[in-house]
């Protein structure tokens, strides 16, 4: 009974629907900071000692584990329910009109989906890159002293990589539509949510519009330094 | 034929309330077997269907529009009148009774406008508890404010957007009715027929607008809510669907139509601006609490404002007639509608208007701006503000009363009003007449009713502000929904009625030859120009004044433009599809018979009262004259047949009550 | 000033439809109605068909006219229905496409006239008060603050145009359907029957075919009443919390 009640809200009552987005945005956003702080060990010139012993701590703490799991899902749940509204609200629209409208909207709202999709195909490439290359023990391993086991060198997959121009240009590239999706979709969690309140919306929108600058530029530039630090 | 209005025995105060007592009752396993027809789905027509809904009649109603929230009610603006006293300015049941038929002229049935009065106060808890958000003081309780013709303020209001709030409370008791059942909604179906069976009215025939497919509906009484027939002044307030086929067709088929020439001229209404106009807008009478309306006392001053070369802000305060004000120092700017719309028409007329086509006169807040600035600076503890601070802050306390009314004007006319003041003239409003009902507002054919402006019964000669808006509430809720018992109570035996039957059948076929015969006759001028020509004789010889020749002259205008109708109309389209043209064809078909009627009635009433100004008969001072003498009576007009004359029964006006005497308001 | 028209004809609801252009005079202080007025007279003059569309009151509050001009819903002009916007911000020369609402809730039924009963049921399915005539008690045994009655008549401006429909991206209804459940759950009287409300029409909008927000609030830029998008989030808030607390 519970279980269907549930199911029905969160994927078939449309204001339920939303609220899985929010939720699971909510989450996201949450995440990205905490990932973006440790990326951001990346420009400690300490030959990547930090982040690779931090990167071995996220990887075999077990609460941690556990929580990168529910993101994987999240992001999952995300993608999947987001296309599956955008496909239903492009069904319940019908045709577009010849003239497009020039109405001041929210910014970048009617291009969440485009966003997410480039944002999901990133994803794939990130996580083949890294992800994967880290689970298969591609990385070399080395040894800090003071810890009793060996680490993978993952900073030394991702200074690798970004002396390819071409893969800098890409994260470049992502990261701003990582902010343009975020620049809607903060304020917008919390529209949906119903938390909105003349006092406070403000701040909402405000508060929103620094943390997209900030994980987007935070995210773009340690591809860009770590680029010009080798050439 | 003499003309009962079955008026109950019994003191005023207490005919309504032993009446009430009295009427025979029609049990509840009896009500789910009866069958009511209402067409319309305005205030009167949405409260009615949702109260005979509620009381387990099975109802059937009717409106032309895509949804019963789109009515002209919708559209009224200032408020809604009762008699709470909850000012403690001295108003009672008997002032509002005595203000409206004062108010009136002395032309509307004693019994009938006391009861109106009394159930008043009824449809403010009515709409309260249905959520209408009225103004509100800062306690938390009802704010009121003044309206024409009275000197208490016991108008009800929501912003400017009254009739807008009353509507949607109105049209969500009927959807809950129509959620539970009870009513049926037939939207975009237009009556074209009433069905009269062995002399009681069973049924109409209603076309499907969007498959054009003629209807025949049964049931075993029909309630008339469709409204007044002001369009057939072609320009006027009313929108562009409003129209007197069901009314008309009602009267074709013997009902008698009561007082048609009382037409409310509204004086507060944005001018004439062109000759593509298609409908005026109203600019509400509340704006007359702070708004001062004036000409030029000087006829040079007139001029240049008409070409330009001035403005209102140029002409100083000694050289402005504020004419309302010097002629009924009383009442002042708030006199009822139809003392105002003709005392701006007698300043225009001698050369005073202020518009290019010289058919207008100023309404001006700039008295209102700087005495509000003065007070809410005060309140503020400025000791000392300049003019410019004054304005702005009187600009504020305007802006919050007449907000969206200000707003409407610029969008209109491209015009700031709270820099320069507004341009208004006097249009077509509302009509007092209508089919003529009696106390139970049911007409002299058996089984059919009229309620709202469709009937003519409360306002006499002169309808109040703020009163349309109570009396369509008043006839749906509260006073139908008993009186209709009266008859129904007969007719519990009476078996479902047949569609099938031979009146049925013979009532579609009639409205399919009409059709066929409009579609068919394809000349060469539009439906719309038609129109046009008939509102513009008949606002020339029976608008704001009238007189014999005039009138004379309008009746055969119209007879040949009705012939002309009928040999050169041109509609395009089909009958079975979506055709507004078609819609519009027939509507302007009844409005040139009906035209006529109004002008036989206005022709034969040779006396000044209320809307209605014959020129042969006013005072010295300009003034209605009445002559009570011979006119004190209801004329009501039976005209069943075209080819022979309108016959005029009277219903002689007895007061009893209220000592009939000279309207004055000075 | 002239014009040219490119306007949507489609013969009814099963055929399919495509723009027409027309040319036509007009001047400024004409409404945009009165102009296709003259359009129409001039059709007919030619013994065409007049372009269909749907239009009453001409003040801006009966919600029935209902076209997408440029673009946009209503028009150019924030705050005004199509009715009340006049020519004079239009210029001599202008293009103009006039195209019906467009949502799969709304079907056309001809030109520019668009079915929208769904607005009707979804007020059916809960948009009231329980109240019978005859009942209630005196209206000012029921206090209201001043605020609150005022927030309530924001929202209760609706016209039930379904331009918040026309705008939105995904044809979503939830402008309209906030407004209701805002006009009646701020107040005392429409407090009682609130949770069930909300869940009876938003379950109605569902089943009608509307669309799900994305919060573009492209509603609140073409309603001509100026409904504020704050109510979604009143409504948001109103069905997440009646969803987990109902039994």
């Amino acid at each position: 009974m519970l279980m269907k009640w549930l199911v029905d809200f969160l994927f078939r009552s449309s204001i339920g629907r939303k609220v899985v987005m929010s939720l699971s945005g909510l989450f996201l956003i949450a995440f990205l900071v905490v990932h973006l702080l440790g990326n951001l060990q990346l420009l400690a010139s300490d030959g990547g000692r930090q982040f690779n012993l931090y990167a071995y701590f996220m990887t075999h703490n077990p609460l941690i584990k556990t929580v990168s799991y529910l993101l994987y899902l999240t992001i999952l749940l995300h993608a999947l329910q987001g296309i599956a509204l955008a496909r239903a609200n492009r069904k319940a629209k019908g045709k577009s009109y010849a003239v497009s409208s020039n109405a001041p909207v929210s910014a970048f709202s009617k291009y969440m989906i485009h966003l997410g999709m480039i944002l999901f195909i990133f994803l794939g490439l990130h996580m083949y890159q890294f992800w994967l290359q880290m689970k298969m023990g591609n990385a070399p391993v080395v040894s800090y002293p003071g810890t009793d086991h060996p680490v993978q060198d993952l900073n030394a997959l991702v200074v690798e990589a970004f002396t390819n121009p071409f893969y800098v240009a890409i994260y470049a590239l992502s990261m701003l539509a990582l902010g343009l999706h975020l620049w809607h979709g903060f304020q917008s969690a919390f529209q949906t949510l119903g938390l909105n309140h003349p006092k406070y919306n403000g701040l909402i929108h405000m508060v929103g519009k620094v943390y997209a600058a900030f994980v987007a530029v935070g995210f773009a530039v340690i591809p860009v330094i770590l680029f010009f630090r080798q050439v | 034929m003499k003309l009962d209005a079955k008026i109950p025995e019994g003191p005023l105060d207490q005919k309504w309330t032993q009446y009430q007592s009295r009427v025979p009752l029609v049990s509840p396993a009896n009500k789910r077997k009866l069958e009511v027809i209402v067409v319309g789905s305005g205030l009167a027509g949405a409260s009615a269907a949702a109260s005979l809904g509620e009381l387990g009649y099975q109802v059937k109603c009717f409106t032309f529009h895509d949804s019963p929230r789109r009515a002209h009610s919708i559209a009224a603006q200032g408020g809604i009148n009762a008699a709470k006293n909850y000012m403690n300015d001295g108003d009672s049941v008997f002032r509002l009774f005595y203000d409206t038929i004062k108010g009136g002229d002395y032309r509307a049935r004693e019994a009938n406008v006391y009861r109106l009065a009394e159930v008043s106060n009824a449809i403010i808890d009515q709409a309260v508890a249905q959520g209408v958000p009225f103004a509100r003081e800062y306690g938390g309780l009802l704010e009121n404010r003044s309206f024409g013709g009275v000197q208490v303020s016991r108008t009800f209001y929501a912003r400017g957007q009254t009739g807008q709030q009353l509507l949607i409370g109105a049209y969500q008791a009927l959807s809950r009715q129509i959620s539970l059942g009870t009513v049926k909604m037939y939207n975009r179906h237009e009556m074209l027929d009433l069905v009269v069976v062995d002399g009681k009215a069973r049924g109409i025939i209603a076309r499907n607008l969007i498959s054009g497919a003629v209807e025949r509906c049964a049931a075993h009484a029909v309630v008339l809510a469709t409204g007044g027939y002001g369009n057939v002044f072609y320009l006027s307030t009313n929108a562009m669907g409003c129209n007197a086929t069901a009314i008309w067709k009602a009267v074709r088929k013997g009902a008698f139509l009561g007082n048609p020439c009382f037409t409310q001229i509204h004086p507060t209404c944005i001018p004439v601006s062109g000759d593509y106009q298609s409908k005026l807008t109203l600019m509400s009478e509340s704006l007359r609490n702070d708004g001062r309306v004036w000409v030029p006392a000087r006829k040079e001053d007139a001029e240049a404002i008409r070409r330009k070369q001035k403005t209102a802000n140029d002409i100083p305060e000694e050289q402005r007639d504020y004419f309302l004000e010097r002629r009924y120092p009383a009442f002042g700017n708030l006199v009822p509608r139809d003392v105002a719309s003709r005392a701006a028409k007698v300043e225009c007329d001698k050369g005073l208007g202020v518009s290019p086509t010289g058919l207008a006169v100023f309404l001006d807040f700039g008295a209102a701006i700087r005495r509000y600035g003065k007070s809410k600076a005060s309140v503020s503890g400025m000791a000392q503000p300049d003019v410019a601070t004054i304005e702005k802050l009187g600009r504020e306390v305007i802006a919050e009363k007449y907000g969206n009314l200000f707003e409407m004007y610029e969008k209109i006319t491209g015009e700031n009003p709270y820099n320069t003041p507004m341009m208004i003239y006097p249009a077509v409003h509302y009509t007092m007449g209508g089919l003529w009902v009696d106390y139970n507002l049911e007409t002299n054919i058996p089984g059919l009713f009229a309620i709202g402006e469709a009937n003519f019964s409360d306002h006499g000669a002169n309808r109040l502000g703020a009163s349309a808006l109570m009396q369509g509430l008043a006839d749906g809720y509260f006073v139908l929904p008993y009186t209709i018992g009266h008859f129904l109570s007969g007719e519990i035996r009476t078996p479902a009625i047949d569609p099938a039957s031979a009146p049925f059948v013979e009532a579609e076929q009639k409205c399919k030859l009409r059709i066929e015969q409009l579609l068919q006759t394809r000349g060469h001028q539009s439906v719309e120009s038609f129109h046009r020509k008939l509102g513009k004789i008949m606002w020339e010889h029976c608008g704001m004044s009238r007189n014999l020749q005039g009138l004379q002259s309008a009746r055969e205008a119209i007879r040949n433009l009705r012939s002309e109708f009928w040999k050169d109309v041109f509609v395009p389209g089909r009958a079975d599809e979506f055709n507004p043209e078609l819609e519009k064809a027939g509507r302007v078909a009844d409005f040139l018979e009906l035209g006529e009627l109004m002008v036989v009635d206005a022709m034969h009433r040779n006396e000044s009262c209320g809307g209605h100004f014959r020129e042969e008969y006013q005072t010295g001072e300009g003034e209605t004259l009445r002559d009570d003498q011979q006119f004190n009576y209801v004329a009501a007009w039976a005209w069943p047949d075209l080819d022979r004359e309108p016959e005029l029964t009277r219903e002689p006006l007895n007061y009893e009550y209220v000592k009939i005497a000279t309207r004055s308001y000075k | 000033m002239e014009l040219q028209l490119k306007i949507w004809r489609q013969k009814n609801a099963d055929s399919g439809g495509g723009f027409e252009v027309y040319r036509v005079k007009a001047n400024e202080h004409m409404s945009f109605l009165e102009m296709l007025d003259v359009l129409n007279e001039q059709l007919i003059a030619e013994r065409k068909e007049p372009v269909a569309f749907d239009h009453d009151c001409r003040e801006g509050i009966c919600g029935a006219c209902s076209m997408v001009i440029n673009g946009r819903p209503h028009g150019p002009n924030q705050g005004t229905t199509t009715c009340q916007l006049h020519m004079r911000f239009f210029k001599d020369g202008d293009v103009i496409t006039v195209e019906p609402f467009q949502a799969r809730a709304f079907p056309v039924i001809k030109d520019l006239v668009v079915d929208r009963s769904a607005f009707d049921r979804i007020i059916q399915a809960g948009g009231y008060i329980s109240v019978n005539t005859g009942q209630p008690v005196d209206g000012n045994a029921i206090p209201i603050e001043r605020d609150t009655s005022s927030l309530a008549f924001d929202a209760a401006a609706c016209i039930g145009c379904g331009a918040c429909v026309a705008a939105c991206p995904n044809g979503s209804a939830m402008l309209f359907v906030a407004a209701k459940v805002s006009h009646l759950g701020l107040l005392p009287q429409g407090k009682i029957e609130q949770d069930g409300r909300v869940q009876k029409m938003v379950a109605q909008m569902d089943e009608e075919g509307f669309g799900n927000c994305s919060n573009v609030a492209a509603c609140e830029a073409e309603c001509p009443k100026q409904i504020s998008v704050s109510n979604i989030a009143r409504l948001n808030r109103a069905l997440i919390t009646v969803s987990f607390q109902s039994s």
